[in-house]
């Protein structure tokens, strides 16, 4: 589907111009980028890309993903031509890039780099506005523009006036990020953004951006070489094998059932089977379950579940005779919890749980019953025999 | 310094000179070693030219070239080009290498997300490689800017230089305090704009001390 489509969702900002001289009004525009028999061979004669046919369809997440010098950022710096290729044309939105002068069209393609590349010598709201300001918006839109990102990403608008340096890694790439949206481009490039940042961090920002991308609705290229992180974010994944190869393009679901050849089956695992369980609707029926609060007195009959004033698990009671008072240092702790979504949540929350009971929580974080790991384990066989699972 | 107070207005007559004479070459070098350093850290060629040349001419004594500035360029003896070609050619030969170094040493990652951005060449210069490589040129511009001021003394050979007339004719007269006021004076304006650098640079990058 070539061409663009309004955008029907209005985040609640305001928006300049596209890149490629389209002047947007209202709404942003859904962009595709089209790769055709794209080859990039250095001076030296690496070869970095090797004749990719692909297209990265508007409004989606599509991730780059494959083992080190495989060709990723290369691919990703000719949509913006940071580097241009030595044969082969790239569309955006039907344009060939290499007829439009570079700093426009860089201006209009949000780009996250590597450890955010922020300015160190600039405050983070001065960080934010650099392409607007570059765009000609007059300063003071820029900055608001720049307090409206800020809290876009979750950050404190007191973060505003700080320097870089005075960040966390996670605080750092958020900034990176928000400067990446500040003109509101409709595409966005990122080149491993959380790579440098620890796991808890990075899985806050991996969760972060499918959120903003639920509202924002670009057409994202995302380059990892973390397979987790691909089938995580991407809606379609390209898996690139070194010298330059596309090996495989297609859905995280589909990649795990069928990889195309033994280069993407290794790639992305022994363990696919349990990772498919992650793209699995869970169909496991929930049971109520009796809590307590701490400080009541209660007769122990089997597991009991021990809850905060807010409903929300604190750990188990179990191997206690007759009636006794629930004391903090008795609990047993718990497993993951699941939120009611995925096959492979109700599994992890089973097995990792004392009681063999996943415990099922709102998005509060309340209780609201519990899976049973029979149950679990029943509809894993029912998924496996209509094929859904691979062995 | 009993000489200072008693002499207050020659004194003041050869600070005036002897500040005249070490600030404008280290403006006039200052703004062209800033293209020359651009140009030495963009192109291999450049630098493998221009950094042994810079070496070689920071050699030659200064009291040589002095003395040979006249004939070079054809001017008159006492002229103040004599003492403030010599001293531009010595801050450019330091500043040089000090800007290029500085450029060198902007992050790739935060060049490459200013490109990234659609920053043209000349405002990213600008307002990024230029700023973030302030602090190690304003470094490299106190050391020519102290040496500066020590120099200009030998121009007194050519009859020129500030202070260093007070330590020639004190030297001739056997006026001691004479030649100690010439001393206290380049000691002090030394200090004084050394000092003056250090606090501009400080107010040009509060970032440069934003750790954590
Ligand atoms: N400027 C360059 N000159 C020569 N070779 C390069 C250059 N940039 C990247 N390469 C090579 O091209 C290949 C692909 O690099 P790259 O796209 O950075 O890989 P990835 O991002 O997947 O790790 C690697 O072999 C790398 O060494
Ligand atoms: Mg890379």
């Amino acid at each position: 589907m070539p061409g663009y489509a309004e955008r029907v969702k209005v985040v609640g900002i305001y928006i300049q111009g596209g890149p490629i001289g389209v002047v947007v009004a209202t709404g942003g525009i859904r962009r595709v980028i089209e790769f055709r028999a794209v080859t990039k061979r250095f001076e030296d004669g690496t070869i970095a890309v090797d004749e990719l046919d692909l297209t990265v369809e508007a409004g989606t997440i599509t991730v780059f993903v494959g083992p080190s010098g495989c060709g990723k950022t290369t691919s990703l710096r000719m949509v913006n031509r940071m580097i241009d290729p030595t044969s082969g044309t790239i569309l955006v939105d039907g344009k060939d890039v290499l007829t439009v002068d570079p700093p426009t069209l860089r201006r209009g393609i949000g780009y996250v780099i590597q450890q955010a590349g922020l300015f160190p010598h600039r405050t983070v709201l001065d960080n934010i506005a650099t392409v607007p300001l570059l765009s000609g918006w007059d300063k003071r839109k820029a900055r608001t523009r720049a307090a409206e990102l800020l809290e876009i990403v979750g950050l404190d608008a007191n973060f505003g006036k700080r320097y870089p340096a005075q960040l966390s890694g996670g605080q750092q790439q958020r900034v990176g990020v928000a400067r990446a949206l500040a003109a509101d481009p409709p595409v966005l490039l990122m080149d491993e953004p959380f790579s440098a940042v620890d796991p808890v961090v990075r899985e806050d920002l991996q969760n972060e951006l499918l959120r903003l991308q639920a509202e924002l609705d670009k057409t994202i290229v995302f380059v990892t070489h973390d397979i987790d992180e691909a089938l995580k974010l991407g809606e379609r994944v390209a898996v690139f094998q070194t010298g330059g190869h596309l090996a495989q393009y297609a859905r995280p679901t589909e990649l795990l059932a069928a990889p195309a050849n033994d280069f993407v089956a290794s790639f992305v695992g022994r363990d696919r089977g349990y990772r498919t369980l992650t793209f699995l609707h869970a169909d496991v029926p929930v049971h109520p379950i009796d809590t307590a609060k701490l400080g009541e007195r209660i007769t122990v009959t089997d597991w009991t579940l021990v809850v905060d004033e807010e409903n929300r698990p604190k750990g188990w009671l179990s191997g206690v005779d007759g009636e006794v008072e629930v004391r903090e240092q008795d609990l047993i702790s718990g497993g993951s919890l699941y939120d009611g979504t995925t096959l492979r949540g109700a599994l992890d929350a089973a097995l990792s749980s004392p009681s063999a009971l996943g415990v099922v929580v709102d998005g509060a974080g309340a209780v609201t019953g519990v899976v049973q790991a029979g149950d679990v384990i029943q509809a894993l066989a029912k998924a496996r025999a209509a094929g859904e699972v691979p062995k | 310094m009993t000489w200072i107070f008693e002499n207050w207005e020659r004194f003041w007559e050869v600070t005036e000179v002897h500040l005249r004479l070490s600030v404008v070459p280290v403006l006039i070098g200052f703004v062209l070693s800033i293209p020359l350093g651009w140009w030495a850290n963009r192109s291999q060629t450049t630098r493998a030219v221009l950094f042994p040349l810079a070496n070689v001419l920071f050699t030659i004594p200064s009291i040589a070239l002095i003395v040979i500035t006249p004939v070079l360029l054809g001017v008159k003896i006492l002229d103040e080009i004599n003492v403030i070609v010599p001293l531009v050619v010595y801050t450019v030969a330091l500043m040089l290498r000090s800007v290029a170094d500085a450029l060198a040493a902007v992050p790739g990652n935060v060049i490459a997300a200013a490109n990234a951005m659609g920053f043209r060449p000349l405002r990213r210069f600008l307002t990024v490689d230029f700023p973030l490589a302030l602090p190690v040129t304003i470094a490299g511009l106190r050391v020519a800017t102290v040496s500066n001021i020590s120099m200009v003394s030998v121009g007194a050979l050519v009859g020129l230089g500030g202070y260093g007339q007070l330590f020639t004719e004190g030297y001739q007269t056997d006026n001691t305090p004479k030649v100690l006021a010439g001393l206290i004076g380049t000691v002090v304006l030394a200090v004084l704009a050394d000092g003056l650098l250090l606090l501009i640079g400080r107010l040009l990058t509060p970032w440069a001390r934003a750790g954590r």
